[in-house]
């Protein structure tokens, strides 16, 4: 997990990964996400990994319902892509990191 | 807060039979329903209610929790449609403050949104976030209820339809098991109870409302699918939504159960008295006028009416083709003031265009106007009206309101107008069974000076003329005109 301390930089991307405790899909979803941002994102990415078990109070906020759930915080607009991640093209063009746009707006 | 009762502590007036071990019901607080399923839906499993568009089935989830909110048994809101402040509007029009449930923690309202083209699908997942989600509203007020309205929504926003319909499988054996109380809405399929045959899931009950349109009027159905381990009723039950929200008219006809009195009651004629043995009708019976235009039906009625507000006792008239304003002067111009009566509170006069709603709506209107005002004789003026549903409906109306009245022991005087030259074939056979006393009303021929006739066609087990007294209009009543003696009782019984 990459942690880059203190205020997101300008062109710094917000991630939220949902998950429901430590099973073996979660586990995969982070370890795929991670891999497809460090190719992509080096060094202008965070992850944040929220927990419902611990915290079922945070899935109203981004409307969970299924897990595992990422949402794209920043860049706006908000995305989700939900699974495992397995398949990193949709996950790229879930994240718009996939031509079309180039994802470079400012906030 | 009320303690909840529970089914053994609050004797229904259906009780079940001996063979099967009562089954714990909730009750719904919706009028009739729990009459007609004898206690309300079943405890700690999941109903399923569904229907078409405007059923009502949202309606219906939000009484059930609301009446369990006021009583004790916390309830979750599980929307997948509408918002929070959509809910709050819709039921605040029926009196109920949501908010302030919410605020005491004995209402939660969980807005779920799953928008398709916000979610990318890539590899495996569940819906534990749904459960987690629903977990934490049960958990945080304690909820004993919940809705899932609509729950299906799920399928216009998630695409994996084999891992939605395990999910669901798994959420009702999960909300069974925790012992709540669910109502699960879904929408009426092509061809299916739902489109996505959530009727395989949820199998302990169910409950499709049909909401219909024949002639440009609105009728609602409520049919009890299947109620596993309970007895119910499998007629489709009229209900309507008014006001104080769904009401359901349970059908108790078919029981026959009614008692009989030997009391009689008299139809504010002397010699209209006179042709029933000179004691008029029996208290609890129905009576029929039938006759073409200007044969004085609603003068007879009228006059019955006066008798039992002379006496002290309470009466309403359902008046379907005049204002209570025409209705009153009209009845002064042959004899009566029915306005003081109406002052003193003995009579009300309901008047209301028969078109304007269903069937359904007028039954279910007279049953809260009787049980509010609780009269001893009611007026219903003309049946005929009614006669634009078809003939069925009308029957099993006329049914359920004669039901209805025989129940609580209150005298029915109707009127029905026969359209052309008045012949007594052209009455509905269907609805002549129900009508105890049955009179003719005919003009009399041309060059008669304009006098009427009447004949009592039958009267059940009471001894009546059977001869045909004319009688002219004046302005102080009915009067008879032809000699008394060919009037005197004969014995005779309906059929």
């Amino acid at each position: 997990m990459s942690k880059k301390p203190a205020r997101a930089r300008r062109d710094e991307w917000i991630l939220r990964l949902y998950v429901a405790g430590r099973s073996a899909r979660s586990a995969a979803a982070l370890r795929n996400l991670e891999a497809i941002c460090e190719e992509h994102l080096a060094g202008r990415y965070r992850i944040e990994v929220i927990d419902l078990v611990k915290h079922p109070q945070l899935a109203r906020g981004d409307q969970i319902v299924a897990v595992p759930t990422l949402v794209r915080h920043l860049p706006p607009p908000m995305k989700k892509i939900i699974g495992d991640l397995s398949n990193e093209e949709s996950v790229l063009v879930g994240l718009d990191l996939r031509p079309r746009r180039k994802a470079a707006r400012t906030v | 807060m009320l303690p909840m009762p529970t089914s053994t502590s609050r004797p229904r007036r259906a009780a079940p039979s001996p063979a099967v071990p009562p089954l714990g019901k909730a009750s719904t607080g919706i009028d009739g329903f729990d009459q007609i399923t004898g206690g309300g839906l079943p405890r700690g499993r999941p109903t399923l209610v569904c229907g078409g568009p405007g059923c009502g089935k949202t309606l219906f989830g939000l009484e059930f929790l609301i009446h369990g909110a006021e009583r004790g048994e916390p309830g979750v809101f599980v929307t997948f449609e509408e918002t929070e402040q959509d809910l709050t509007q819709n039921v605040a029009s029926l009196g109920h403050n949501l908010p302030q449930l919410v605020r005491q923690n004995r209402l939660a309202i969980e807005y779920i949104r799953v928008e398709r083209s916000e979610i990318e699908e890539t590899g495996e997942y569940d819906l534990e976030g749904l459960f987690i989600r629903l977990d934490h509203a049960l958990r945080s007020i304690k909820a004993k209820r919940i809705v899932l309205d609509t729950i299906e929504s799920l399928f216009a926003g998630l695409s994996n339809t084999g891992v939605l319909r395990a999910e669901l499988r798994r959420l009702f054996a999960w909300l069974k098991e925790r012992r709540i109380t669910a109502v699960i809405t879904g929408e009426r399929g092509s061809d299916t109870l739902t489109r996505q045959g959530l009727e395989e899931y949820v199998s302990d009950c169910v409950i499709f409302l049909d909401h219909r349109i024949n002639d440009e009027v609105s009728t609602r159905r409520l049919r009890i699918v299947k109620y596993r381990g309970s007895s119910h009723g499998t007629n489709e039950y009229p209900f309507m939504i008014d006001r104080r929200g769904i009401a359901v008219l349970p059908v108790t006809s078919l029981q026959l159960i009614h008692e009989a009195t030997s009391e009689r009651i008299p139809t504010g004629l002397r010699w209209l008295d006179a042709m029933f043995g000179g004691e008029g009708y029996f208290r609890g019976s129905s009576v029929l006028f039938s006759g073409a235009a200007g044969t004085a039906k609603t003068t007879l009625a009228a006059y019955f009416l006066d008798a039992a507000c002379r006496r002290g006792e309470r009466a309403i008239c359902f008046q379907f083709e005049e204002s209570p304003a025409q209705y009153s002067r009209n009845m002064r111009s042959v004899g009566l003031d029915l306005g003081r009566w109406v002052k003193n509170r003995r009579l009300q006069i309901h008047a209301a265009r028969p078109t304007l709603y269903g069937l359904e709506y007028h039954l279910a209107t007279m049953h809260r106007e009787v049980d509010d005002f609780q009269p001893s004789v009611v007026v219903v003026d003309p049946l005929s009206s009614f006669m634009g549903g078809s003939f069925q409906e009308i029957n099993s109306m006329v049914m359920r309101l004669i039901d209805l009245l025989k129940s609580r022991g209150i005298t029915g005087v109707f009127t029905h107008l026969i359209p052309g030259s008045g012949s007594a074939q052209e009455v509905e056979v269907g609805v002549s069974s129900l009508i105890d006393t049955w009179i003719l009303l005919r003009n009399a021929p041309p060059g008669e000076d304009g006098g009427r006739h009447l004949s009592i066609l039958k009267s059940r087990g009471m001894a009546h003329s059977d001869a045909r007294r004319s009688f002219v209009l004046t302005g102080d009543g009915p009067r008879a005109t032809n000699d008394p003696d060919d009037a005197r009782p004969r014995r005779g019984g309906g059929r």
